[in-house]
């Protein structure tokens, strides 16, 4: 062995350290989850050295973790696939269509971007209440609809495609929406992928919008439902951990599966290209 | 050229394109705004109406102490996330760029993983580790204090905790903007510069740091809109305490509108911040477009 191929293999050493210590609390939930409660409070050393799924058990048949899981799936669903589906069509007009008040509509998009949602959610629950929606999936749902970024990709996308192709297309004389979803969206599944798995994550994953106009324990989503657990318990670390594992589970699943398109969309909604 | 008859098609089509995002845009975004705006001038309870009050939401505001305190402890917070996490970032982008295949695949992956985690999971997890009885890191905080501390508990640690919880929760985002930003850079400047005898810390400085910086300045850019919209860490892990030294502007927003029902002055509060991150946002792009043309 080189002196090269020694320090590189000690550099390469000290990097997997370093993202072992980052990873250690995600390491250490899961150790703690498969313990005892008195052990974790007693003699727990570092290594995982039992399997005691108890906890894990207690979530699942004790908590209201699969309704919470129910109401996440489905807000998130249903934001991702409008979110998706307005964005592209929207896109697609502003990037292949001519109309009055197209520079300003783009120009409006582009200027939501500075906006601070939160600071919108005042009056977006005072809107949710007149409309009858708090305490409902459409009051989560409704103000999570407005994703900027989603029109921006896609009209950049949309923008490279050769406007020869379009052609053959109008000459089967086919209109803008057989255009739009023969043609562009099959060009474009890869970003239509990774958006639909970012926004998918994004809105799993949003916090104070839920807490503010859910307050009904049955219509809350993940991150909201299991603070109140936490509450509840008190002292029962093994149990919070597993609910927290539960809870993030399928994100985790998620983002390991599709992580080529996590990555590639949280480039790409930046600007930034790999 | 177009006859008048296609164009007429076009511009349906457009129009029914557009229909169903400029009504969701229209209803729960543009609308939302303007009443924010409005109810900020009003001295209206959260669900109901009020009257008009002029600038005096505005005024009380300026004699607050809490909002004083509130956007001291923003600032503060910006300065223990922004810069630090865009370092550690950096040294992590740099670091996962020099191993190759599978293995920077899997380093990548574990820095990144925290942060698709929902944030009360976030919390749950470092409210464990720090527990002040059972936490595996309060060993840890011994040995740097003598004694253990309730870190979320203790006016000088609450901030300083928050912000690293933080970090380590959001970093992931950061150091996958650099690293796309460092495969840009072409090897071949690399090679000029090694053949013209640049060390690496020459390398860096020459080299990365002045091709690099377009995407340093988003990453500190983002970090700092984001970081302004404190509120989910806080409320889950100090709940604004211990007296008042982790209390935020929508910390104060929220308790205020949703806890006080004072919607007028929620709204207020809301405005500030909303004008900050705006103003912040058009600085900063300027900046950045004249940094883009030197």
């Amino acid at each position: 062995m080189t002196l090269k191929q020694a320090r590189n293999l000690a550099f390469t050493g000290l990097v997997l350290i370093a993202a072992a210590i980052w990873t250690f609390p995600l390491y250490w939930a899961l150790t703690t989850s498969l313990r005892s409660e008195n052990r974790n409070v007693s003699d727990a050393g570092w290594l995982l050295d039992e399997l005691n799924f108890g906890a894990f058990r207690e979530i699942l048949g004790n908590s209201k973790l699969p309704m919470w899981y129910l109401n996440s799936v489905g807000t998130s669903g249903i934001i991702t696939l409008i979110v998706l589906v307005t964005g592209m069509m929207c896109a697609y007009a502003l990037s292949q269509l001519r109309f009055p008040g197209r520079r300003l509509l783009y120009l409006v998009v582009v200027g939501s971007f500075m906006v601070p949602v939160p600071a919108l959610y005042v009056a977006q629950f005072v809107l949710m209440n007149d409309l009858g929606l708090v305490n409902t999936w459409w009051g989560i749902i409704l103000p999570q609809l407005v994703v900027p970024v989603v029109i921006i990709v896609y009209k950049q996308f949309f923008d490279a495609i050769p406007k020869e192709m379009r052609e053959a297309v109008v000459l089967d004389g086919g209109g803008e929406f057989t255009l739009l979803f023969k043609l562009y969206l099959p060009l474009n599944w890869g970003i239509t992928a990774a958006l639909a798995i970012i926004t998918f994550i994004t809105a799993w994953n949003n916090f104070f919008w839920p807490f503010l106009v859910v307050t009904s324990e049955d219509m809350m989503t993940i991150p909201v439902g299991i603070t109140q657990v936490n509450d509840a318990f008190g002292v029962a670390y093994a149990r919070v951990m597993a609910l927290a594992l539960l809870a993030a589970a399928p994100v985790i699943i998620g983002y390991l599966i599709f992580q080529k398109r996590v990555t590639e969309a949280v480039m790409i909604s930046a600007g930034v290209k790999g | 050229m177009l006859t008048p008859k296609r164009r007429r098609r076009e511009r349906r089509a457009a129009f029914l394109m557009i229909a169903p995002f400029l009504f969701i845009f229209t209803a729960f975004f543009l609308y939302p705004t303007y009443s924010v705006i409005a109810l900020s001038f009003t001295d209206a309870p959260l669900i109901g109406e009020g009257n008009w009050v002029g600038l005096a939401n505005y005024t009380k505001l300026l004699g607050d102490r809490l909002f004083h305190t509130s956007l001291w402890n923003n600032f503060y917070f910006v300065l223990l996330t922004v810069i630090p996490t865009t370092v550690i970032a950096m040294l992590i982008a740099l670091a996962v760029s020099k191993l190759k295949g599978r293995m920077q695949a899997l380093v990548l992956t574990l820095f990144f993983l925290p942060y698709v985690l929902p944030v009360s999971v976030v919390t749950m997890i470092w409210s464990w580790m720090l527990d002040f009885q059972f936490g595996i890191l309060q060993p840890v905080i011994a040995a740097i204090t003598g004694k253990p501390v309730p870190v979320f508990k203790n006016p000088y640690w609450v901030m300083p905790m928050i912000a690293v919880v933080t970090v380590w929760w959001t970093n992931g985002f950061n150091v996958l903007l650099l690293i796309a930003g460092l495969r840009n850079i072409p090897a071949d400047l690399y090679e000029a510069a090694s053949l013209d005898g640049a060390t690496p810390w020459q390398r860096f400085w020459r080299v990365t740091w002045p091709l690099l910086w377009p995407v340093t300045a988003l990453v500190l850019t983002l970090q700092l809109i984001l970081q302004l919209k404190l509120f989910d860490q806080v409320y889950l892990l100090s709940n604004g305490g211990p007296f008042n030294r982790s209390y935020v502007v929508l910390m104060q927003m929220y308790r205020e509108a949703f806890q006080l029902n004072h919607g007028g002055y929620a709204s207020a509060i809301a405005m500030v911040l909303f004008l900050f991150i705006v103003v912040l946002s058009v600085l900063q792009f300027q900046l950045l477009r004249l940094g883009g043309r030197k």
